[in-house]
């Protein structure tokens, strides 16, 4: 046993902070990964959906070829999504045993009706991938429909859970243990509004220029037919439509963050001092407890947060130095999130200018290389919010109740499962964008598809 | 019934239906394995890959279900079990992850070396994944994983006989739960001699589940006594039920009865995988935490059943329609563009 006892101990030792490091760095790997497939999950059935009943309209067969191009690439990335969803649900255990042994039960309710949704979400994509030239017309887009309501549900559900780590609520906390669930409260927590709605917009607006991103490369490369037209037109609609809807939706969250969370708006804000007229500060970077060489606009920040220039807005000279969230990463990520929806604010008004004038693109190359890259804008944005969302509610895992540091599972060794989890998630990226690739020469690929003739098993 | 009860009732056939599905897509990619060389095996391995391609996502979702049901009903045990064993889970979860990827790949890969690579790789985690997961379930039930936060050894709790019995026989017990599905599969896709090489197989890996657990009652007497008095006592009937259908589902796949294999071996399946529960019943984490104890707060379960009704009233119609199409399809019908 000496040598086996030896060899334990090179792996392991007792559980450290770079332990919770690797904790958190795992997560907030799985859950980037999995946010950008949860996206284009949520907003590319609708996409889907859209285009399918455009070329029912028209009668015009090139929506169909791309519905069916469309509902391939669906179903790539919703195995994809399959896989990465359940490596989440392992990682709240076994990276976070002690927040999900303590609040399990409060926040379990929209997790499981989650998987309703998405159970429903697989079951349809499947009728609709196999039901292809079997069905009706119409009854084919009846079919499609569900896939994007659920799709649309999951996001509201899972959002839902996160909202509770934000605003806790729905339980009494006495001696270690919750009592006094009320598990419907704690999934409608006041948190749920303003954070689902951001979430599905975003997911919307990820999805389409992601999607019109993709034609409008291959417009660069000089295919301009009618199918990478309509490629492009549908789902840059959509979300440059949903672009400006979504910057009011950011005004309401702030509202509502400066109501519920105030010290995570101050740190969005890299505000130190509580004030009345507090300014917005854009860029900049924090030392000490000062924000150098940022840009301040007077007062804005109270207007923003409270609708008057003398809202008192708090600073983080209220929190105590020990529940502070790392303000330069908060405030960072933040103004990353802002500047990048401004940005496809104005590309989409550049095309809504276009259209309204000459009912067609931009001729401008510049357009079209902007918009290759919208796509791109929108995840960091996506990503970007969840790190204000996420990094600014540090220390804490339950805000007010639990800390992160606390919430780890005390098992040491959890780096290496880090490392482990680091390579899958490489080799996971290649797989998704070679399979996606391939989509392009026409094969079957979607892994529920039928090749040749359909031999699905009977069960 | 209390409805601690009734969710554990509903979670176990959770784990059922896991085991019944996604334990078959393990097996048949443990056959994958076995399908030889690259060149007399390309048939062999053509056809599993169309068994299992249209459905073996879909049957991954239970395990999402029965995590989410576990977490949420007895919180604690969830706590308890993922911080022990999370060195087996990492590697289980990693395993799904490497067989999905290669799966796809693999369907996508022209070239001879990159398809001996993938589908190498996703045989391989075919055989880890079921392997770990039945390495956890006998950590748990020779009482190895104590409530609270990581108090068992991480090691130990996955290292010891109990484990490496249940280990062997998850990954047997999906090999064979494979064996018979595809050969039924093979007759009707109109390709006897496919079925005729699965059937000896079968046959071969039945015969070795017959011995490891014989074997295995002497493993759990020895390290596991609470399970094993409870297996002799209690839960026997289920235990010879399981035995009755292990049995008669041999004779069939002796016979060629294969649509009568099919439903003897997941019979013989499910026997097995209740037999534990009613073995250690009312013990939810050996040696002394019971589910009573376990189960979260009234107004929690009720919830959780709540949605888990209403999710069944959506789910059965829906895959009920999907199944019919897909029925209609294999029926005839052209296929899609």
């Amino acid at each position: 046993m000496g040598t086996w006892q030896w060899a334990a101990g090179l792996v392991t030792g007792p559980a450290s902070p770079e332990d919770l490091i690797a904790a958190r760095t795992q997560m907030a790997l799985s859950l980037g990964w999995h946010i950008i497939l949860a996206c284009l999950g949520v907003g590319m059935p609708t996409l889907m959906v859209l285009i399918e009943w455009r070329g029912l309209r028209t009668g015009d067969e090139a929506y169909r070829r791309l519905a069916l191009q469309w509902a391939k690439a669906i179903g790539v990335l919703f195995a994809a999504g399959a896989v990465s969803g359940t490596i989440l649900s392992f990682e709240l255990g076994l990276l976070w045993p002690a927040m999900m042994g303590m609040y399990g039960q409060v926040i379990g309710l929209p997790f499981a009706a989650e998987g309703v949704a998405f159970f429903i979400e697989a079951i349809f994509l499947g009728i609709y991938l196999y039901t292809w030239n079997r069905v009706s017309p119409k009854a084919h887009l009846l079919a499609g429909l569900p896939v994007a309501i659920s799709g649309a549900l999951s996001a509201f559900l899972v959002v839902c859970a996160n909202a509770w780590m934000n605003t806790p609520v729905g339980f009494t906390a006495a001696g270690g243990r919750v009592r006094q669930v009320s598990p419907w409260r704690a999934m409608f927590n006041p948190a749920v509004p303003h954070e689902t709605l951001h979430m599905i917009v975003a997911a919307f607006m990820v999805a389409g220029f992601l999607v019109a991103g993709v034609y409008a490369m291959g417009m660069l490369r000089g295919n301009t037919d009618r199918r990478h037209r309509l490629g492009f037109v549908v789902p840059f609609t959509l979300a440059a439509a949903f672009t400006p809807i979504q910057i009011i939706v950011g005004d309401y969250s702030g509202k509502s963050i400066h109501e519920l969370q105030p010290a995570k708006l101050a740190a969005a804000e890299a505000l130190f001092r509580t004030q009345a007229g507090a300014p917005l500060s854009i860029g900049g970077f924090v030392s000490g407890d000062r924000l150098h060489y940022s840009i301040e606009v007077p007062k804005a920040l109270s207007l923003l947060a409270g609708g008057s220039f003398d809202t008192v807005v708090q600073g983080l000279d209220r929190v105590p130095r020990a529940d502070r969230a790392p303000v330069g990463i908060v405030h960072f990520a933040f103004d990353l999130m802002v500047s990048m929806a401004f940005a496809l604010l104005l590309l989409s008004a550049w095309f809504a200018w276009s259209w309204w004038r000459r009912r067609d693109l931009p001729r401008s190359r510049w357009f079209l290389r902007f918009a290759a890259l919208s796509g791109v804008a929108a995840v960091v944005a996506t990503e970007a919010g969840w790190t204000v969302t996420e990094v600014g509610r540090q220390p804490w895992t339950v805000y007010g109740h639990m800390r992160t540091a606390d919430a780890v599972n005390p098992a040491p060794g959890l780096w290496a499962g880090f490392a482990l989890v680091l390579l899958v998630y490489l080799v996971l990226t290649v797989v998704i964008l070679y399979v996606l690739r391939l989509l392009r020469t026409e094969r079957p690929v979607a892994p529920q598809e039928p090749e040749e003739l359909p031999q699905a098993r009977a069960r | 019934m209390d409805l601690a009860q009734i969710v554990l009732i509903v979670m176990w056939a959770g784990v059922t239906l896991y085991a019944l599905l996604a334990g078959a897509d393990f097996g048949a990619g443990a056959w994958d394995l076995l399908a030889g060389r690259s060149r007399e095996g390309m048939p062999r391995r053509e056809f599993i890959e169309r068994a299992i391609g249209p459905v073996w996502e879909a049957n991954h979702v239970w395990l999402i279900f029965v995590l989410v049901v576990l977490w949420t009903g007895f919180s604690g045990v969830f706590a308890a079990v993922m911080s022990t064993l999370y060195i087996p889970l990492t590697l289980a979860a990693l395993g799904i992850i490497a067989r999905g990827t290669a799966f796809a790949f693999r369907k996508a890969a022209r070239k001879l070396w990159q398809q001996r690579l993938f589908g190498g790789a996703f045989a391989l985690s075919s055989v880890l994944t079921p392997y770990f997961f039945g390495a956890v379930a006998g950590g748990i039930a020779s009482g190895r994983v104590p409530p609270g936060l990581a108090r068992g050894s991480i090691f130990t709790s996955w290292l010891n006989p109990t484990s490496a019995l249940g280990g062997v026989l998850a990954v047997l017990v999906c090999v064979y739960l494979a064996g018979a599905y595809l050969c039924g599969d093979a007759t009707q896709g109109g390709r006897p001699d496919l079925a005729e090489w699965f059937r000896v197989r079968a046959l071969a890996a039945a015969a070795v589940i017959g011995v490891v657990a014989l074997g295995g009652i002497a493993i759990l007497w020895w390290d596991a006594r609470p399970l094993y008095e409870g297996l002799t006592h209690r839960a026997l009937p289920v235990l010879l039920a399981s035995v009755v259908f292990g049995a008669a589902s041999l004779v069939l796949l002796w016979y060629r009865l294969y649509s009568l294999v099919r439903a003897a071996a997941m019979l013989g399946v499910i026997t097995i995988l209740w037999g534990w529960p009613l073995a250690q019943y009312p013990v939810m984490l050996p040696p002394a935490l019971t589910y009573r104890q376990a189960a979260a707060e009234m107004s929690v379960l009720a919830a959780t059943i709540i949605v888990i009704a209403v999710g069944v009233l959506l789910i059965v119609p829906s895959m009920a329609w999907l199944i019919s199409v897909q029925r209609r399809g294999l029926r005839g019908g052209e296929p899609p563009p």
